[in-house]
């Protein structure tokens, strides 16, 4: 028993609720987001010492037994996610200050950032079914208000947008958890974990799996349920953008992720062969997304979907290059689009537009900014010794190993398409031609630039000291792939 | 268009009271029967909306001059606390503590923690519920 778990959400749950009490006063809201962002930083990296010392730390709520009250456990892979996204909403908080406008700032920014918060690290650390429901739920509110926060056209065009397909998915997501239920008359996921593989109806099984695969596909904009993607997340302001793209798709590809390896195994040939298929339509899709458009944004929105469809190919692989790749890749996207759509943000900002074709020649007025850029677009195409590559590196190695050399072949190509898709942003912004920029003065750019800047080094951290993270890495793999040390630490408190 | 709201207006005055006693009642039945602090406040919140109904917004904001943010947001901090407390006594979270009392004119009466966060869970329910309602209502 630890209450640990329940820190990294329960404090920002009560700043939210005290940022709450005084919208209007901008210096204190500002204060007390920051405080409260740090605050969880600090219990998410106490747990992260516990949890890497002691093991799983679970606690099942109200003092009921296990199965039957609703567990939370924090094993290492859902400590490492809570970590990286409380790490990325410090940063994109940071960066919002001087971006975000006074007017957002005084109706409700902060609180709807902290309430997703709650939500996101909620969701990661959560072992109960249903539970995931309501803290994915709890983000999906938070996120609304984010959407729409600031009401000009588009974000109301695209929130309604946004809102549908969510509640639609909402109402698959009620109903796949009613059928589970009704198969196995459990939602802990622990002991989900023991009573499916005694079921000898899988057929039923296997279209519940296929069901949970929809539901969270919505959320983590699989192939062929992207479509609401590109535009939604096209609508809000750069800083709103950075945690939409960092964190919430991440949540969809978390819950694939743990369900896939710790309960839906029953008929793997079927369920993670259609997961591998998926996972490459998805990265293919994404590809051709990404160099169609001369849109700054779209080219990095649409990295995202690239992004989910590796990581979950590397899960589909149920191998140990595979699915360790997946978790350190999984974290290392986190840091970079974050890190990517900062830094696209501050070009937009230079500009005055994200067009790509009418920006150019920036290299000579902004150099450290220029370069800072390349070695984050390197990043996310994997460039060794940038983090990119270790993941990705462990993700190909995971298809050879498994059935699907083809796959790793795919994700192989498409690293390059990647690269071209960001190198193109440097090419038309920092080369040729100067074109017509904005003079914005010196503190505010760096009030915008240091915190992304300080987010690329962590990546580049990451990648560079990608050895000292991999004992980390392999602790959290191993729980994916032997679901008994989950269940052991759940059911036998 | 002012329509003959005198009906409306003297029946809301007495079924506002007999709705507000009734979302008590509800609200303190919910611990071993149906009822509790989310249907007490919904309740509550229709009393202030049949008042709003039978007379107007500027009137109702005289009558009950309350933030319904800040009750939000207080209610949330009440059922944070008591969820909490556990944390301070190491038990899990949510946790609740009960004892069985010898009170006078309600005779052996048990109470409970849970009671507490049920009132955070009012606060909250009524407060969101009216913020919805009034920022509808305001948007002419």
């Amino acid at each position: 028993m630890s209450n640990l778990a329940l820190f990294p959400i329960v404090i920002p749950l009560i700043f939210a609720a005290v940022l709450m009490l005084f919208p209007k006063n901008l210096k204190m809201q500002r204060a007390v987001a920051i405080a409260g962002v740090s605050a969880t930083l600090i219990s998410a990296l106490v747990l992260f010492s516990k949890v890497s010392t002691d093991g799983i730390q679970a606690v099942t709520l109200g003092s009921w037994p296990a199965p039957f009250g609703i567990s939370m456990v924090s094993d290492m892979l859902s400590v490492l996610l809570v970590l990286s996204s409380t790490l990325v909403t410090l940063f994109v908080l940071f960066y919002s200050i001087p971006t975000i406008g006074v007017k957002r700032e005084r109706s409700f920014y902060y609180p709807a950032v902290l309430f997703l918060m709650t939500g996101v690290n909620g969701a990661f650390t959560t072992g109960d079914i249903f539970n995931l429901f309501v803290f994915i739920e709890v983000l999906l509110m938070a996120s609304y208000a984010l959407i729409v926060h600031g009401g000009e056209k588009p974000q109301l065009r695209e929130s309604i947008k946004y809102l549908l397909v969510n509640i639609i998915s909402s109402a698959l997501f009620v109903s796949a958890v009613a059928y589970l239920y009704s198969v196995t008359g459990t939602l802990n996921m622990a002991d989900l974990a023991v009573k499916i593989p005694e079921i000898e109806a899988v057929g039923i099984l296997t279209v519940i799996a296929v069901l949970f695969l929809v539901v969270f596909g919505f959320k983590a904009a699989i192939f062929p349920l992207y479509f609401w993607l590109p535009g939604s997340y096209f609508a809000p302001p750069m800083a709103i953008l950075a945690l939409f793209g960092a964190l919430l798709t991440k949540v969809g590809v978390y819950a694939i992720m743990r369900t896939y390896t710790l309960f839906f195994t029953m008929n793997i040939g079927f369920t993670h062969e259609l997961l591998a298929i998926i996972a490459i339509l998805t990265i293919l899709a994404g590809c051709i997304g990404a160099l169609a458009y001369f849109d700054v944004k779209k080219i990095i929105i649409y990295n995202i979907i690239i992004a989910v469809g590796v990581i979950l190919f590397g899960v589909s692989q149920l191998n140990e290059a595979g699915v360790e790749g997946s978790i350190f890749y999984l974290v290392h996207d986190m840091l970079i689009k974050a890190a990517l759509f900062l830094l696209v943000g501050i070009l937009t900002v230079i500009f005055g537009t994200s067009d790509l074709r009418k920006m150019g020649g920036l290299i000579k007025s902004y150099p450290l900014f220029g370069w800072t850029f390349l070695i984050a677009a390197f990043g996310l195409a994997g460039i060794p010794p940038l983090s990119g590559f270790p993941g990705k590196l462990l993700i190909v190695q995971g298809g050879f190993e498994g059935t699907h050399f083809w796959g790793s072949l795919v994700i192989l190509a498409t690293s390059l398409l990647v690269l071209l898709s960001v190198v193109r942003i440097f090419i038309y912004a920092f080369w040729g031609e100067p074109a017509k920029i904005v003079t914005i003065d010196r503190k505010h750019y760096l009030s915008m630039f240091v915190p992304t800047a300080i987010l690329v080094a962590l990546t580049v951290v990451l990648g560079a000291g990608a050895e000292l993270f991999m004992p980390f890495i392999s602790d959290a793999g191993e729980v994916l792939l032997n679901p008994s040390l989950y269940i052991d630490a759940v059911l036998k408190e | 268009m002012r329509t003959n709201d005198v009906m409306l207006q003297t029946a809301t005055k007495v079924v506002t009271f007999i709705i507000l006693m009734f979302a008590v009642h509800i609200f303190f039945a919910g611990h071993y029967t149906p009822g509790g602090g989310f249907v007490g406040g919904l309740l509550t919140a229709s009393a202030i909306v049949l008042l709003m109904l039978a007379f107007d917004l500027p009137t109702v904001k005289k009558i009950v001059p309350i933030n319904y943010v800040v009750l939000t947001a207080v209610g949330l901090l009440i059922a944070i606390a008591t969820a909490s407390a556990s944390i301070l006594f190491d038990v899990p979270f949510f946790t609740h503590a009960y004892d069985y009392f010898d009170l006078p004119l309600f005779g052996k009466t048990s109470l409970h923690s849970a009671m507490l966060f049920d009132l955070g869970v009012y606060l909250v329910v009524v407060g969101v519920t009216m913020t919805i309602i009034q920022t509808i209502g305001e948007d002419e």
